[in-house]
């Protein structure tokens, strides 16, 4: 196996557009497990932990971007109050070992349905920077996903970066069977914009890819009291969570049955939902 | 011999620290996958895909033409007897002519690499005819039937509750996956240094396989990470010496983690069938009770399981009219045997859940229904034995019960059950607490003959009296180096101790499982301490030894103890045995089994989440009788890993295995518990000595694994009104 290290962010586009079976490699916390337990053997490995800019969050316009490589830790140390919903998400990956070494950027990469990161990036509405020697494009996070472990990543492409418009009230809850280093039975990430009136939302571990829940989110946008903030009544709580559920595909597996799942999906969208809205005030 | 560490050591009733602690902790401990030899090849095992099928044949041509592979043998080329087992030997140590569980070894392997050992492996072709695989015990092949019988058969009570309880597969899950290193010597022996729990019992099966005389099958007991009972049995001690032989070359094999499901034996899965009768003021009247094991594909020690499952399964409670049938089967699943609690585990799942239940329906507080039918010193077992030692069951719950509620959640999320998950910041959130309390026999039963061996050398070295203590007993993580040289310096009084490394050139010693290493092994170090101790008092006339000087009766110094030892080191080997025991009269269950028995209880308190099923144990008590605590922090380490252990059984630790496949063979999806999921612990350690055994001591390992089960899932059900009658308890069991 061959084992790529570019230095700079040209040297790794051209690497890849080499090597298009190559497999970038950052933290190896997905790409690693596959390598041990002989799911994938590629002909080469791209590291791309030398390359400098994707660890690098800044501003683009009104928009935050953050390079496919920053940590999870310091997404939790760094940007914890720009972007609460991910920071959440963050803190359940793995352990702090994990956690200093795994990057939503690898995340991304991996498409995985149960990758933590996933839900809080839909329901920001995050836009995901997708570039290679040909060019570079921004793809909605929600079309981002094909199918389980498939996006709509080209061959000679890597993930340089994520954005988001920071701003919104958020909010992320996960249900593993166990209260740390767990991958999630299921996963639901909130995110309330009092501005654009808008609600977001992400479902993870509940379908083949992570998903929004589309009649959901109209439907609370339209039944909040976004003006005065009224409390949420529980019917509109109720009928959420519902909607939440109804839009997941679970199935069951070792780690839990659909139909806990979709139960379990209903109360936690009830309950980041009094949550975030309580957050508002 | 190499000799592992010298220490100066305080003695019995201390907690000096053990030679390999820092090592752990830093990394730095050379376990038995660190091993390493000059010229060594690696070896890997081909091992079936299915649980059951036929073997039409065998191709290994495309394995033995891969560049830089040595060996590819398969059961054609095991030279003595083709089958091991630690009671019946059943198990092949490759495939004949069928296969009987997913990851049954076929073939292994031989490669100047572990990589290409692996790959050659793959390139094997095995053709398998596939056959219905057996996955349910009750429809598998009888093993062994252990009856119980006592009183009367027919007798009735007042108030009946009955019960079907289910134990799910718990696995060791011990950190340093199986291996090892066999190295081919000049006289057509093999030298063999290996992760093991018992290094007799091993190389007495290694010898047979290999049609060896065992004094060539030498082993030496490397680093072991952890067993708690996964060692008993083989896993690549033969292979490695088959290919190391075969090829001349020290071959060394290390099991990945996902390998190492398959390279040991599990808890056995159990149903369990049980009705108790009592009177309406609580007292037990007479309990049924039906236990069926999943033993899997082969013997292991599960007859012994079973019959623990069988004299143990009515708890510690004085019942006048016992009715017990424990059976256990073959089937298709992964084999079961030796795992800490060793049948206990599940019976006292299904009794402590019946106790409950009587309390429910007499309205009785739990503990207060225990305390009725609390065994005591004299009480008599179903199979008709007395309880002869320390009892103290109804000290242990009062004990627990005593203990104040520890305070209701501060709020942070790490408290909250789901944890920094942010599955809940309260809602949803009831608290719980349950009572267990179990009973576990300690050493060997039923006339099995457990002995162990040690050799004690006093001698002068540098001018300063030194002993060195050799016994084959395995460190496998509880300390015993460190309790072994503590033991030499209570009888001695010599600070300079050395431990020599557990290898077959002296006599067996009992295995750490079930738990009584620190009493047999401690028995026979301390006996033959004490006949260096004789010799050497009658070698200069004294009467007692005291900080390096012989002393008389009268405590005047008669001699300088380096002085009287001069040029003549003193050297015992003594074998020490514990009490007798008898087998089990088979149709009434009637005998004097078992050597000693050992009680711990727990108090449990967990906060639920009751729309979501999610469980935080908020606080675990624990009292325990250890008869003497040689090394007191060594005790409490084992009762709050024990208590872990049972805790990870209660909640999340099944290996899954839809028709006879494993689905969750990682550390991704087979749960242990972290130290966000085990809470703090109050651990009050009695010490009431047990008047048949060196220093009264009580085996200690164990207990703990058997009763914080059933006290958290009664504290579960406390929260929630949920019968829960299968562990591990998952949250759509909670929500449903």
């Amino acid at each position: 196996m061959d084992f790529l290290q570019p230095s700079t962010w040209d040297d790794a586009l051209a690497a890849k557009a080499a090597h298009p079976d190559a497999v970038p490699i950052a933290g190896g916390t997905d790409v690693m497990v596959e390598l041990n337990f002989d799911r994938r053997r590629p002909p080469a490995l791209l590291d791309l932990t030398r390359v400098a800019p994707l660890t690098e969050w800044g501003t683009d316009g009104d928009m935050l971007r953050v390079g496919a490589g920053v940590s999870y830790r310091r997404i939790i140390e760094e940007l914890g109050s720009k972007l609460p919903g991910l920071a959440m998400a963050s803190r359940t990956v793995g352990s702090p070992q994990i956690r200093n070494r795994g990057t939503v950027g690898g995340n991304l990469g991996s498409a995985s349905p149960a990758g933590d990161a996933h839900p809080p990036l839909l329901a920001s509405g995050a836009l995901v920077e997708l570039a290679s020697v040909r060019g570079t494009r921004r793809v909605p996070v929600d079309a981002f996903f094909l199918g389980p472990k498939r996006s709509v990543l080209e061959p000679d492409e890597l993930i340089a970066a994520f954005l988001v418009r920071p701003g919104g009230v958020e909010q992320f809850a996960k249900v593993g069977t166990r209260n740390a280093m767990v991958i999630a039975v299921c996963s639901f990430a909130l995110s309330l914009s009092r501005e654009a009136r808008r609600v977001g939302t992400g479902i993870g571990s509940a379908a083949p890819t992570p998903i929004r829940a589309l009649e959901a989110e109209e439907f609370l946008a339209a039944s909040l009291d976004w003006e005065a903030r009224g409390p949420v009544p529980p019917s509109v709580a109720r009928r959420f969570g519902e909607l939440v559920a109804a839009a997941a595909a679970p199935i069951d597996d070792v780690r839990g049955t659909a139909a806990y799942r979709s139960h379990a999906l209903s109360v936690l969208a009830r309950r980041t939902l009094a949550w975030a809205w309580k957050g508002m005030a | 011999m190499t000799t592992v560490e010298t220490q100066v050591i305080s003695g019995v009733g201390t907690s000096p620290k053990r030679p390999d602690g820092g090592l752990k902790v830093r990394g730095e401990f050379a376990f038995s996958s660190d091993l390493w030899a000059d010229d060594m090849l690696w070896g890997a095992t081909l091992r079936s895909p299915h649980p059951h099928a036929r073997i039409r044949g065998i191709d290994i041509t495309a394995a033995v033409a891969l560049p830089g592979v040595y060996a590819v043998l398969t059961q054609e080329d095991v030279p003595g007897a083709k089958r091991y087992g630690l009671e019946i030997a059943d198990q092949p140590v490759l495939a004949m002519d069928e296969v009987r569980y997913q990851g049954e070894p076929v073939a292994v392997v031989a490669a100047d690499h572990p990589e290409t050992a692996r790959r050659a492996a793959a390139r094997i072709a095995v053709d398998y005819e596939v056959l219905p695989a057996v996955t349910e015990a009750s429809l598998g092949v009888l093993l062994r039937h252990v009856p119980v019988r006592a009183g009367d058969p027919a007798a009735k009570a007042d108030v009946v509750v009955t019960g079907e309880y289910q134990v799910g597969m718990q696995d060791q899950a011990f950190l340093g996956p199986e291996s090892g290193l066999a190295v081919p010597a000049e006289d057509g022996g093999i030298d063999l240094y290996v992760a093991t729990q018992w290094l007799h019992v091993d190389q007495k099966q290694v010898a047979e396989c290999l049609g060896l005389p065992a004094d060539k099958v030498r082993l030496s007991l490397a680093g072991v990470g952890g067993a708690f009972g996964a060692r008993e049995d083989l896993s690549m001690q033969v292979h490695a010496s088959l290919l190391a032989l075969h090829t001349g070359r020290p071959v060394k094999m290390v099991y990945g983690r996902e390998e190492s499901f398959f390279g040991h034996v599990h808890r056995h899965p159990a149903k369990m069938w049980y009705e108790h009768g009592a009177t309406r003021d609580g007292k037990l009247v007479y309990v049924k009770a039906k236990i069926v094991l999943d033993g899997g594909a082969y013997a292991s020690s599960s007859t012994a399981v079973a019959a623990n499952a069988a004299t143990l399964g009515i708890g510690p409670y004085e019942v006048p009219n016992v009715v017990m049938d424990a059976s256990v089967y073959y089937t298709n699943n992964p084999p079961c045997g030796a795992m800490r609690g060793f049948g206990a585990v599940q019976a006292c799942f299904a009794y402590e859940s019946q106790m409950d239940k009587l309390a429910l329906e007499l309205g009785l507080d739990p503990v207060e229904v225990r305390l009725r039918n609390a065994m005591t010193t004299g009480s008599r077992m179903p199979t008709g034995q007395i309880v002869e030692g320390p009892a103290p069951v109804a000290s242990l719950l009062t004990r627990v019960r005593s203990f104040p509620p520890p305070p209701s959640s501060s709020g942070d999320l790490r408290e909250m059950p789901g944890g920094v998950s942010n599955t809940t910041h309260g809602e949803g959130v009831v608290r719980g607490i349950g009572y267990g309390i179990g009973i576990k026999n300690v050493a060997f039963s039923e006339g099995f003959d457990d002995y162990a061996t040690a050799r004690v050398r006093l001698e002068v070295i540098g001018g300063e009296p030194a002993v060195l203590v050799h016994t084959a007993a395995a460190e496998v993580g509880q300390g015993l180096v460190t309790v072994q040289a503590q033991i030499a310096r209570t009888e001695l009084g010599v600070e300079r101790v050395t431990v020599a490394t557990a290898d077959t050139s002296v006599g067996s010693a009992a295995p750490p499982s079930p738990p009584r290493q620190t009493t047999r092994t401690g028995a026979a170090v301390g006996a033959a301490r004490q006949a260096v101790r004789t010799e050497l008092l009658a070698r200069v006339g004294g009467a007692r030894l005291d900080g390096g000087k012989v002393l008389s009766e009268s405590g005047t110094v008669v001699a300088d103890l380096a002085a009287s030892i001069g040029d003549e080191p003193i050297e015992k080997t003594v074998e020490w045995r514990h009490r007798p025991t008898y087998p089990l009269d088979p149709v009434t269950g009637q005998g004097n089994a078992h050597v000693q028995y050992a009680f711990a209880a727990h108090r449990a308190t967990v906060d639920v989440d009751l729309d979501l099923g999610l469980v935080r144990v908020v606080e675990i008590v624990t009292a325990q009788d250890v008869g003497k605590a040689v090394n007191p922090l060594a005790v409490e380490g084992q009762i709050h890993g024990g208590t872990a252990q049972g805790l990870g059984l209660a909640l999340m630790e099944e290996i899954q295995i839809v028709d006879g496949v494993v689905r969750n063979p990682s550390f991704t999806d087979y749960l242990i518990p972290t130290i966000l999921d085990m809470p703090p612990m109050k651990v009050d350690i009695l010490e009431m000595a047990d008047p048949h055994s060196p220093y009264g001591l009580r085996g200690v390992g164990e207990p703990p694994t058997i009763s914080s089960t059933p006290a958290i899932v009664a504290a579960i059900r406390a929260a929630t009104g949920k019968a829960l009658t299968r562990v591990p308890v998952r949250p759509e069991h909670i929500v449903e």
